[in-house]
């Protein structure tokens, strides 16, 4: 069905294929109001990429992406999914290519996770076998106990397992894009930064295109491999990289909307892996260790709380890579090496321990 | 033979005159062989067209109600007057409303009358659950039904109905329970089921062995269908019985 575009390898799907994703001038008008919610959006995101609406609230970022899945009907304009209009499918036919993750999860809380994920197979009217495949499948890649959890309840998960279970769903039937409403909004910090990291190792298998709704522009810059910017009114302030967002901000609300510490920020797309350490011939190595896989800006952090000593970092085989000091990271940073951003993939790999029963990225 | 009455109140159901009928002629509070002499020819059968009585009007109320509800679930402005009628139907007296019923042509003093009147008292308790059941389902269940291409008959059936399960269910108990008991009181009208006897129990000087029997029976059907409904719910709604682990 979404033939061109592809980025993603043959799976037990029903729609194989990521597909490119374009928005063409579209438009939202509501009835009985004046201003339209969005007078005219234009955007194309690449099959297999993240792509980040984030915004104030009233910046029609929800609007948009309910727009794509024909939740709410378009004004104007068209979308396209893999090089076709949504116009072209009955609603509930594209929803069903369609993976939908919203903030509250959603979940049945009639039927156990189990059922919850079977959803849309059923609907497709999968075979029974290749449904209860395709659920443990998509358990395992979620690193959850099919026996333990499977035939439980919503009720009887913790936030993070709902939200978990909620992208699984999500990805029962592999479609081709993912629209996520602010998914790991409703999770303690702690936990939303494991989902934030568990969902970016997800997504290198996976390679979905995804469409990202949220409001905190950490977040976007985090999971994000591209952001768009919607100010009040509806209208696009910056669609670029992370990257770019954060040397060049548009405009005066692209500035303020990432905020005073976008260097800061910046050093969070990097990781110590991206940079040229010091060796460490001879000399005594610094005492406190860090990861390679941690950022250049939790380095950093790492550097200051130590008094500036120089710390040792270690790869994932706790085997010594080099040694960071404030010096280093002084001269790399005026030198502009970081200028341009790193690959935000590069962070994404192993960040931290897998969830058991993953096999490593292809 | 002649039988000395003189004392003894005037009894129903209840003939001959050697001692075996002592506690009757007395009129004790309970008189077990009363009981099984006439558990057969009375009590068996009166059950049983209560039993009837019930399974009717529960069943044609729930069908209509649930129409109803279900109509006023997608389109908002059918609840206010099926509210108002319905309410209106169950603030009816009873009493009031068989005699209503009776003169009309094809009703009389038949089973028909009976069963219009007590299906009229299920309406509102059963179109009020099933409603707010139905409206109690989470928004963002429905729109993640929705998201995931559930047409809207997909997601009634397969989510917003089973949702709203528990509220049915404690609708048609409170619905039952009230049939099992106004029933008693549209023998009047038929003269069947448990009213039937309790009424002969109290039509001249009252005869407790019978009007206690008849109406600890009626108690114990509404317990015993309240009850069952119970394990229904519990077997169709095994998640709300699931917590935390």
């Amino acid at each position: 069905m979404f033939s061109d575009h592809s980025a993603q390898e043959e799976g037990p799907s029903a729609f194989p294929q990521a597909a490119a994703l374009e928005l063409r001038n579209v438009r939202k008008q509501y009835p009985g109001q004046r201003e339209p919610a969005i007078p005219g959006l234009s955007l194309s995101v690449e099959a297999g990429e993240v792509c980040v609406l984030v915004g104030p609230s009233g910046s029609g970022k929800t609007t948009a992406m309910r727009l794509i899945n024909r939740m709410i009907p378009l004004s104007g304009g068209d979308i396209l999914l893999g090089g076709r209009s949504i116009l072209d499918h009955e609603p509930t036919e594209l929803r069903k290519q369609i993976g939908y993750v919203i903030q509250q999860t959603g979940l049945f809380p009639h039927l156990t996770v189990n059922e919850n994920i079977a959803t849309v197979p059923r609907l497709l009217g999968w075979e029974r076998r290749r449904t209860e495949d395709r659920v443990r499948e998509l358990l395992e890649l979620i690193g959850m106990d099919l026996d333990d959890i499977g035939p439980r309840y919503p009720a009887q998960l913790s936030g993070g397992q709902r939200q978990r279970v909620g992208v699984a769903r999500a990805l029962a039937a592999d479609p081709p894009l993912m629209l996520m409403d602010e998914p790991f909004g409703a999770v303690d910090p702690i936990n939303r930064a494991r989902l934030q990291d568990e969902f970016l190792r997800l997504q290198e298998r996976v390679r979905k295109t995804v469409v990202f709704v949220t409001h905190d522009i950490d977040e976007a810059i985090k999971m994000g491999d591209k952001i768009a910017i919607l100010r009040q009114g509806g209208t696009l302030a910056q669609f670029a990289s992370p990257a770019e967002i954060l040397i060049e901000p548009a405009d005066e609300f692209v500035a303020e909307f990432v905020g005073q510490d976008r260097a800061l920020k910046r050093l969070g797309l990097a990781t110590l892996a991206d940079i040229e350490l010091v060796t460490p011939n001879g000399t005594g190595p610094g005492t406190d260790r860090v990861a390679l896989s941690a950022t250049v800006r939790d380095a950093l952090s790492q550097l200051i709380a130590g008094g500036g000593a120089p710390l040792t970092v270690v790869d994932a085989d706790d085997h010594v890579a080099g040694i960071v000091t404030l010096e280093l990271l002084g001269r790399v940073l005026g030198d502009g090496a970081l200028a341009n951003g790193a690959d935000p993939q590069v962070r994404a790999a192993g960040a931290e321990p897998r969830p058991a029963g993953q096999e490593s990225p292809a | 033979m002649t039988v000395v009455f003189a004392a003894a109140p005037v009894i129903p159901n209840f003939g001959g005159g050697s001692s075996q009928f002592a506690c009757e002629r007395a009129n004790r509070l309970f008189c077990p062989n009363w009981v099984s002499r006439n558990w057969a020819t009375v009590l068996w059968p009166a059950l049983r067209q209560h039993v009837e009585l019930t399974l009717i009007a529960v069943a044609i109320g729930f069908v209509l109600s649930t129409a109803l509800a279900l109509t006023a679930y997608r389109r908002h402005w059918v609840e206010r007057p099926v509210l108002i009628i319905t309410a209106i139907l169950y603030t009816i007296p009873s009493l009031a409303l068989f005699e209503l019923l009776e003169p009309l042509p094809g009703f009389g003093l038949s089973r028909t009358t009976a069963e219009v009147a007590l299906v009229s008292y299920t309406l509102l308790i059963l179109f009020r659950n099933t409603l707010t059941g139905l409206r109690e389902v989470p928004a963002e269940v429905r729109d993640a039904a929705r998201g995931m291409g559930m047409s809207d008959r997909q997601s009634l059936l397969r989510v917003e109905l089973p949702l709203a399960l528990p509220a049915i269910i404690a609708g048609l108990r409170i619905a039952t329970v009230t049939v099992i008991s106004l029933a008693t009181v549209a023998s009047l009208i038929d003269n069947e089921g448990l009213g039937s006897p309790i009424l002969a129990a109290i039509s001249n000087e009252v005869f407790k062995t019978e009007l206690i029997v008849a109406g600890g029976m009626a108690v114990l059907l509404a317990l015993l269908a309240d009850g069952l409904l119970v394990l229904l719910q519990r077997r169709l709604t095994p998640w709300t019985r699931a917590r935390a682990v």
